[in-house]
């Protein structure tokens, strides 16, 4: 009984060892639109990216995985800022995405990554709740007293545009809130509990129902310009090489024009 | 008159159970065990550390500079201020709560006491979440209150207190309860034979009785205000000198200003020591009845 017993288990043990050598090695003829790279592309690849980067880059990651079997995508994502920060304190990304150059100087300046790509560009839109309870009609409603609006941080990505947004259009906005990241002004304004809240188009589009738009015109609007790198120090380099350039591919680029994303 | 040997003192033993002792060795009353010591020796350390990494990094030289900045004075004050006015409600509403659940032999005290608790170990942010759920304009008490009176919690100072009460009163809660419970009813029932009140018994026997446990716990619930992050973020937001507390001013610092987050931390330890330092021979002693 005791050596039947023994014997199933060396037998799981050894099933279970040789299942995990053969998945490690890819399948031969696999092919793939991104071409020789797929062969290097193994393991898990660690994407740190803006937070406005969300549902497009969850829908790339997706796609990435797809078309290369046994790679798994992992998204961080924040303010650019904040990241910026855990990559200069040695978090361990192998790609980083920015919704500014000055964050992705940041990263360059300190020696985390050689060189960085443009690959989309955002511009700003004003949230409200469905329904517009407080009836906004445009920008210069937001300098109203009685108005609550939030923005994000002036050292954010999207602080930084939100400002110049308000120095384009002359006016005085004092927010009720400075938030962390997009998503958190995005947050607020679902809830309800601010009037209007400054975000990129990008942010409204992927909200769908839950907040209502009221564009910017052109003439005042700002924008921000996204880059992508690969760490010097990345654990994953071939792999950080494949999402990088997916990313900035056609296929890449197409899905970050359908989520709204301007061309770079 | 000679003692007999029954009376002989106790404390020196017969020399036949000295040689049973000296048989055992006995160990000095000072040495720790080994066993003991290295993981307490490492667990003060881990604490430690820290600390010291903080003190050694510090911009001594610009320290006067950075905190003259007004941005971060304010954050200092906002914080003191809503600490201690956050610790006051919990003082005022937490320690008749924790009275009905020491005291009370209703049904359901034991839920209630768990459900009043929960904050503990909710993370923050959740708080903050439900806080907004709750007291928000769309929340389901803030919704009349902004329909009836248009006073609206979020983004206000005041929001700030509500979230650090939310999380500190079950702190003080807790330690008060334990000490309810735990003080001596022969006290009371002893002044409320000679005549006292209930309201007089409690406020001149019961309360002088958990003194040491209600400071114990005011301390730690001021400490665990002082440090809310998540809720207060979520709840009341940020702007600076109206929401804008000490931890979201460091962690805001740390992406634009690394200096000034060291500094701001800085503030903190030494505010946190000097009310550690203040109160440590009542810290030490809580949970006694006096």
């Amino acid at each position: 009984m005791r050596r039947t017993a023994l014997t199933l288990t060396a037998v799981v043990i050894a099933g279970l060892l040789l299942a995990g050598c053969t998945s490690s090695t890819p399948a031969k003829g696999s092919s793939s639109t991104t071409g020789s790279s797929s062969r290097l592309a193994s393991g898990t690849i660690n994407v740190f990216a803006a937070a406005s980067l969300k549902e497009a880059f969850s829908k790339l990651g997706q796609q990435f995985e797809a078309a290369h079997p046994g790679v798994k995508v992992v998204f961080n994502f924040g303010a650019s800022s904040g990241l910026a920060t855990q990559i200069t304190k040695g978090a361990p990304a192998d790609v980083y995405a920015s919704a500014s150059t000055t964050n992705m100087d940041q990263v360059v300046t300190a020696g985390q990554a050689a060189s960085a790509k443009s690959f989309a560009g955002n511009v700003m839109e004003i949230a409200v709740p469905p329904g517009n309870p407080a009836g906004v009609q445009g920008l210069s409603d937001l300098a109203k007293p009685d108005l609550k609006v939030a923005v994000c941080q002036a050292t954010v990505p999207c602080g930084v545009t939100a400002t110049k947004v308000f120095t384009n259009a002359k006016l005085t906005v004092t927010p009720v809130s400075q938030e962390i990241d997009v998503k958190a002004v995005l947050t607020k304004v679902t809830l309800g509990e601010v009037d209007a809240g400054l975000v990129y188009v990008t942010d409204v589009r992927a909200a769908g129902e839950k907040v209502w738009g009221i564009e910017i015109p052109v003439k005042v609007n700002a924008s921000t310009e996204y880059r992508i790198a690969t760490m010097t120090k990345a654990p994953n380099k071939a792999g950080a090489r494949a999402f990088t350039s997916f990313v900035l591919s056609a296929a890449g680029q197409s899905a970050l024009t359908f989520a709204g994303f301007a061309k770079p | 008159m000679q003692p007999s040997p029954a009376q002989r003192s106790p404390a020196q033993p017969s020399p036949a159970q000295r040689s049973r002792q000296g048989a055992r060795a006995v160990p000095s009353r000072g040495a720790i065990p080994w066993p003991l010591g290295v993981p307490a020796l490492l667990g003060a350390l881990f604490l430690l550390l820290p600390l010291a990494g903080l003190l050694a990094r510090a911009p001594w030289r610009g320290l006067p500079h950075i905190l003259a900045d007004s941005q971060i004075l304010d954050a200092l004050r906002l914080s003191l201020v809503c600490a201690s006015a956050a610790t006051a409600t919990s003082l005022v509403l937490g320690v008749p709560l924790a009275w009905v659940l020491a005291r009370s032999q209703a049904r359901g005290i034991s839920v209630l006491r768990a459900l009043v608790t929960l904050p503990l170990v909710l993370p923050p942010v959740v708080g903050g979440v439900a806080l907004l759920l709750a007291f928000g304009r769309e929340g389901v008490l803030g919704r009349f209150l902004d329909e009836w009176t248009g006073i609206t919690l979020p983004f206000t100072t005041a929001g700030v207190i509500i979230a650090e009460t939310f999380v500190a009163m079950p702190f003080l809660v807790i330690t008060v309860e334990g000490a309810f419970r735990a003080s001596d009813r022969g006290y009371e029932e002893a002044a409320a034979t000679l005549g006292a009140s209930r309201l007089t018994v409690f406020r001149t026997v019961t309360m002088p009785l958990i003194g040491p446990s209600l400071l114990a716990g005011a301390v730690l619930s001021w400490a665990r205000a002082l440090g809310e992050f998540g809720a207060t973020i979520t709840f009341a937001g940020n702007f600076p000198g109206r929401t804008q507390t000490m931890p979201l001013a460091v962690y805001l610092a740390l992406e634009s200003n690394p200096d000034a987050a060291v500094a701001l931390s800085l503030v903190l330890l030494v505010v946190s020591i000097a009310v550690l330092a203040g109160l440590r021979d009542r810290w030490l002693s809580a949970g006694t009845p006096a």
